[in-house]
């Protein structure tokens, strides 16, 4: 296979409103044909980001560069480039086609064109039923079908989204991530997606960008992202991670109790400095074999019940706060806990990532 | 929202209806009573009635000065709505905590005596006014021009004082438009105009037509301003009503020519709850967010 294409490159890109900082000389490169997430908690500055791409706003300084060319002052109006709104912002006085064909007759294409090619997205959208409508008397998941297929009509080289779930209720959520990925698929555009919630992204993207306070953390696919954090933050903020604070040992680090957590020591980490080692609550075992790198006994405080998996609440004295520790239902039934138990915690040197604190 | 009974609300809504009988119904009736007698030889009344003031008013003479003041009325409105719109148009896109100020100067001159105002004007206007100094100043030595007392005179008069509605009327839709379905329309391609003529102008339409119809209405009625900036030169319906009533002393006409100024006005006010009805339902969602 080829080298992906680079179809989008924000280059070392700033922006101010005021004294503020928004977003902090980010260079990022967004390959053709790909789903990309921008990941954050609010503020951030993913939202700036997504607008400065689509016109909205201009950036301080950097550059934005579709296919090779500089977009950056170019108007919203004249890049081929297309948001879907976070409030859909559907025409509330038009119905669901005089929406989806807005975008086609401001390129005045002819009247026929325009009435197929809207005729094709809404099936794909599965909106025919509703052409008519307004947007008024629609469900929230059809407005947002609507907002998708207004911006997907124009066929831009680019789609932004911004939050496109967040008006959803949970269960709709999870059937609309895997929709979107496959009218991602089918209609071969490239999707940049901006949201805070981090499982939508590992579920949805091919690769991912974590943002904090306008600078770009870490840039990878949801695999290596949530595999391997590039720091603290990162760790703690996709998925959940279980933090031994102490101090950076040779070969791992040596916990507040005199405790060592084997693991493999960052080189920017000279012993002595501050930090912190940290598993997945999936990577933990209960009652582990002898040979385990990493043991420690503790007192089972709480139990979740999860059908698929069990959680539990361990009281070490690696940590302040309980261990979260993930049990499969199967490995539950064969030894079962329960609230107050005496149970043993291990996992491998392998499986514990370690940072500056 | 807390449901009232039928009897508790009839009982909160009883002082206003009380100040509505008395005040607006009963007059009205009254005037309209008159309109069917005589005129008496030496003024006053004949109780014998008669439908010839009905008549009267549809008299070319008369149908002209309804004609002549529907078409003042109307520029004035023009004039308020472009104008006005702008202005509003500028309030709702400034930033957040200026936009009270701003609409706090808007309506600054309601604070004033609308008499005071009017006179103004006459200040403005006069031959050897402020406008004619202006231009002196700037080098013009010609015979001064004459404003007071044209008909552009009274236009402007009407547009000043009823602008400031207009601006209410039309900032209310304005500023609750999500400001996101402008930036839809600029992203799928639409320039700032198409944007407006498309999506905003649309969607505002409901407090242009009540702005509209609140001066037409209040201009088309109006005696104040076409006797002090029109120097009685540009007879208006409302002067004429004034001068059956105090002058010609001949109420039963004065008050025909008042109802058929009122079923004009009830026309234009129908026609605007009409079209407003129809616009409610694409207003509803223009508010913004995705608050469903």
């Amino acid at each position: 296979m080829s080298e992906p294409r680079t179809l989008l490159a924000i280059d070392k890109v700033s922006k101010n409103f005021g004294r503020v900082t928004a977003v902090d000389g980010i260079s990022l490169d967004i390959r053709e044909n790909e789903f990309f997430a921008l990941l954050g908690p609010s503020g951030c500055g993913k939202t700036t980001l997504l607008r400065m791409l689509a016109g909205f706003e201009m950036p301080n300084e950097g550059r934005i560069l579709l296919d090779g060319r500089d977009i950056a002052k170019t108007p919203p109006n004249r890049r081929p480039v297309n948001l879907m709104f976070q409030s859909y912002a559907l025409f509330p006085h038009m119905s669901v086609r005089a929406n989806v064909s807005y975008g086609l007759e401001m390129e005045r294409l002819p009247a026929n064109e325009i009435r197929s090619r809207v005729d094709a997205i809404l099936a794909t959208t599965e909106l025919v039923a509703f052409a008519d409508r307004k947007p008024e008397q629609l469900s929230g998941g059809q407005k947002q079908r609507v907002a998708l297929a207004r911006a997907l009509v124009k066929r831009p080289r680019l789609l932004l989204l911004d939050e496109p779930l967040g008006a959803l209720d949970k269960k709709l959520r999870g059937a609309m991530q895997l929709e979107l990925k496959r009218l991602q698929h089918e209609v071969g555009i490239t999707f940049v997606i901006v949201t805070h919630d981090q499982e939508e992204s590992l579920v949805m993207a091919d690769r991912m960008a974590v943002l904090r306070d306008g600078k770009l953390l870490q840039c990878d696919t949801p695999h290596a992202v949530y595999e391997h954090p590039a720091d603290r933050f990162v760790a703690d903020f996709i998925g959940v991670m279980n933090f031994v604070p102490g101090k950076a040992a040779n070969d791992g680090v040596l916990a507040a109790n005199g405790a060592r957590i084997s693991g493999m020591v960052p080189e920017i980490l000279s012993p002595g400095a501050a930090a912190v080692a940290s598993v997945r609550p999936e990577r933990i075992r209960l009652f582990p074999p002898p040979e385990t790198a990493n043991r420690v006994a503790g007192i089972v405080e709480a139990l979740a019940y999860h059908g698929l998996d069990l959680q539990l609440h361990v009281r070490t004295a690696l940590s302040q706060k309980p261990f979260l520790v993930r049990v499969t239902a199967d490995a539950a039934d064969r030894r079962p806990v329960a609230s107050g138990d005496a149970v043993e915690l291990g996992w491998d040197a392998a499986d514990v990532r370690i940072f500056a604190d | 929202m807390r449901s009232f009974t039928p009897s508790r609300s009839s009982l909160l809504m009883a002082p206003a209806l009380a100040w509505l009988t008395a005040l607006m119904v009963v007059p009205c009736a009254l005037v309209l009573a008159l309109a069917f007698f005589r005129r008496g030889i030496y003024g006053g009344i004949e109780y014998s009635f008669t439908l010839e003031n009905f008549g009267l008013v549809l008299d070319p003479l008369y149908a002209g000065i309804f004609l002549n003041s529907a078409r003042i009325a109307g520029t004035a409105t023009l004039i308020a709505v472009v104008i006005g719109y702008a202005a509003a148009y500028a309030i709702a896109a400034a930033p957040r905590r200026w936009q009270p100020v701003f609409l706090f100067f808007a309506v600054l001159p309601f604070w004033s005596n609308y008499l005071i105002r009017t006179y103004a004007w006459i200040v403005l206007l006069n031959r050897e006014g402020l406008i004619t100094q202006l231009l002196r100043w700037f080098g013009y030595t010609g015979e001064p021009p004459s404003m007071l007392y044209t008909e552009g005179a009274v236009i402007a008069g009407l547009v000043y004082n009823y602008l400031p509605f207009v601006i209410l009327a039309c900032y209310a839709p304005l500023s609750r438009l999500n400001p996101e379905l402008a930036e839809a329309s600029r992203d799928l391609g639409a320039s700032a105009m198409t944007t407006f003529r498309r999506v905003i102008l649309p969607l505002t339409v409901p407090g242009i037509a009540a702005g509209a119809v609140f001066v037409f209405v209040l201009s088309i009625g109006n005696f104040v301003t076409p006797a002090l900036l029109g120097g009685g030169r540009f007879q208006m319906i409302g002067n004429l009503v004034y001068d059956q009533f105090l002058t010609a002393n001949d109420w039963p006409f004065g008050a025909a020519l008042a109802m058929a100024l009122i079923a004009i006005m009830l026309l234009v006010l129908t026609a605007q709850a009409l079209a407003a009805d129809r616009a409610a339902g694409r207003i509803a969602e223009a508010k913004g967010g995705a608050d469903d």
